[in-house]
């Protein structure tokens, strides 16, 4: 049973995280882009603010996977970058931590575009 | 001023007979309640095509084909064909008629513009400018997902008020000759103004439109002199359940109450409980349909009199949406009068 329990706190997590996102699409007029880049955005600012890191302390993979995390992961970088190299890491860092998760999108993106065909939605 | 009966309407000098109409509907609209009216369903999106705007295009071109066979009008005695669609530069129309080889006039009246060219065509024949007029229009869901919203690989989620684009071409063969007890017949036009109250939801085009179909409605009843009571029918195009009931609300408000006699054409073609389609349906093939598929028949039989068919539009670009512009809508209504025997 005690394994069970980071899965269980990541599925709480990142599912508050998603709920709230799906209140927004449907309350507010926010558009999908707009709630994606507010969410990034807003995960970059508490892990600035250190308060993010808390949230990812207890959830684990449900708050790096959703859109906060990417923010988190930039943050994190160049507060890296930044103790490490000074000022130009505020530059470099954010894309030096998450290259790995932007060529993956990059490559795998392409590779499904290459064997599927879009379709209409159900 | 003969035929003017006032700002807005006309009514034609002799009518103009719908003799004929024609179908093809996406593999949703088949799985829907007027799946047995259709002339035809595509079950592949794409119709065998490479891209979204070649299938609507090829949707075009086979209902316009469907509707030569089915109304045995000679090409070379179709003097107009009054088309449009809600690709950009009218792609759909354009490409799908560009075999056609008869004078073509390109509307844009967004998912209106099955009201719009057949007002247009109905005044052309009127006003003896042409014998036969045929009067095309289409809508794709995944071409107008892609130009409008989101392109579907995003998979993004809808909102409870956006509103499901029909697939699908509709297509009307207008006539100055025709019989009276067995055709259908167009009596007036009244043509809507553009109507913007604001709304910038471009999820939410119901409510933008509704203004727009409030005002076409209480201009007909004004011009005309007729009351809701007239009509068996008075159909919306796609103004979907947020839609209608606004204007509903509001047709109180103007003195006229429509409720008992008046539906939506997007809350016909689909089943909201069953399909999952939010707010109803909409785009140029939404009204095309029901009215091509399903009304024709329903005034074919006589089981409708006086149908008060009214396609409704929202005048948005893509890009007046991305830079912030409210929608501008319009509402085209035409009086559709029956005297076949169910």
């Amino acid at each position: 049973m005690q394994q069970l329990f980071p899965y269980v706190r990541a599925f709480i997590t990142g599912g508050i995280i998603c709920a709230i996102a799906q209140i927004l699409i449907d309350r507010t007029k926010l558009t999908s882009a707009r709630i994606l880049v507010f969410y990034v955005t807003l995960g970059t600012i508490l892990t600035g603010l250190g308060i993010y890191q808390y949230v990812v302390d207890y959830g684990g993979a449900g708050a790096t996977v959703p859109l906060t995390g990417f923010g988190y992961s930039l943050a994190k970088g160049v507060i890296k970058e930044v103790d490490k190299h000074g000022f130009l890491g505020a530059f470099t860092g954010g894309i030096k931590a998450t290259s790995g998760g932007i060529s993956a999108a990059i490559f795998f993106g392409y590779l499904a575009s290459v064997i599927f065909k879009p379709k209409a939605k159900g | 001023m003969g035929k003017r009966l006032s700002s807005q309407t006309i009514k034609l000098d002799s009518p103009v007979y719908i003799i004929s109409t024609a179908s093809i509907a996406g593999s949703k609209e088949g799985e829907g309640p007027l799946s047995s009216f259709f002339d035809s369903v595509i079950q592949d999106p794409l119709f065998g095509e490479k891209s979204w705007e070649k299938a609507e295009t090829k949707m075009v071109r086979e209902a316009y084909s469907k509707l030569i066979s089915k109304s045995g009008i000679p090409v070379s005695n179709i003097n107009y064909i009054v088309a449009g669609d809600l690709l950009n530069q009218c792609t759909a129309s354009n490409f799908g008629l560009k075999d056609s080889d008869v004078p073509v006039l390109g509307v844009y009246g967004a998912c209106s513009t099955m009201g719009e060219s057949m007002s247009i065509g109905a005044m052309l024949i009127d006003g003896g400018f042409a014998e036969n007029v045929a009067c095309i229009t289409s809508s794709h869901f995944c071409s107008a997902e892609k130009q409008f919203r989101y392109p579907l690989e995003l998979g993004t989620q809808r909102t409870p008020n956006a509103q499901w684009t029909v697939t699908g071409a509709g297509a009307v063969m207008l006539s100055k000759a025709g019989d009276p007890t067995k055709d259908i017949m167009i009596t007036h036009v009244t043509t809507g103004k553009i109507i913007d109250k604001g709304i910038k939801d471009a999820n939410n085009m119901g409510a933008a439109m509704a203004p727009a179909a409030v005002d076409t409605l209480s201009a007909h009843f004004r011009d005309t002199g007729r009351q809701p009571d007239f009509y068996d029918l008075i159909l919306s195009g796609d103004l979907g359940y947020v839609g209608k009931n606004i204007c509903e609300e509001f047709m109180e408000k103007e003195g006229f109450d429509i409720k008992g006699k008046y539906n939506d054409c997007g809350l016909i073609i689909f089943d909201r409980d069953k399909q999952d389609v939010h707010a109803g349906g909409s785009g140029c093939a939404c009204s095309a349909l029901v009215f091509c598929a399903y009304m024709y028949k329903l005034l074919k039989e006589g089981q409708i009199k006086n149908l008060l068919f009214m396609p409704t539009g929202a005048l948005l670009s893509p890009t007046s949406s991305q830079q912030g512009e409210t929608i501008p809508s319009i509402a085209h209504a035409l009086s559709i009068a029956s005297n076949c025997i169910s």
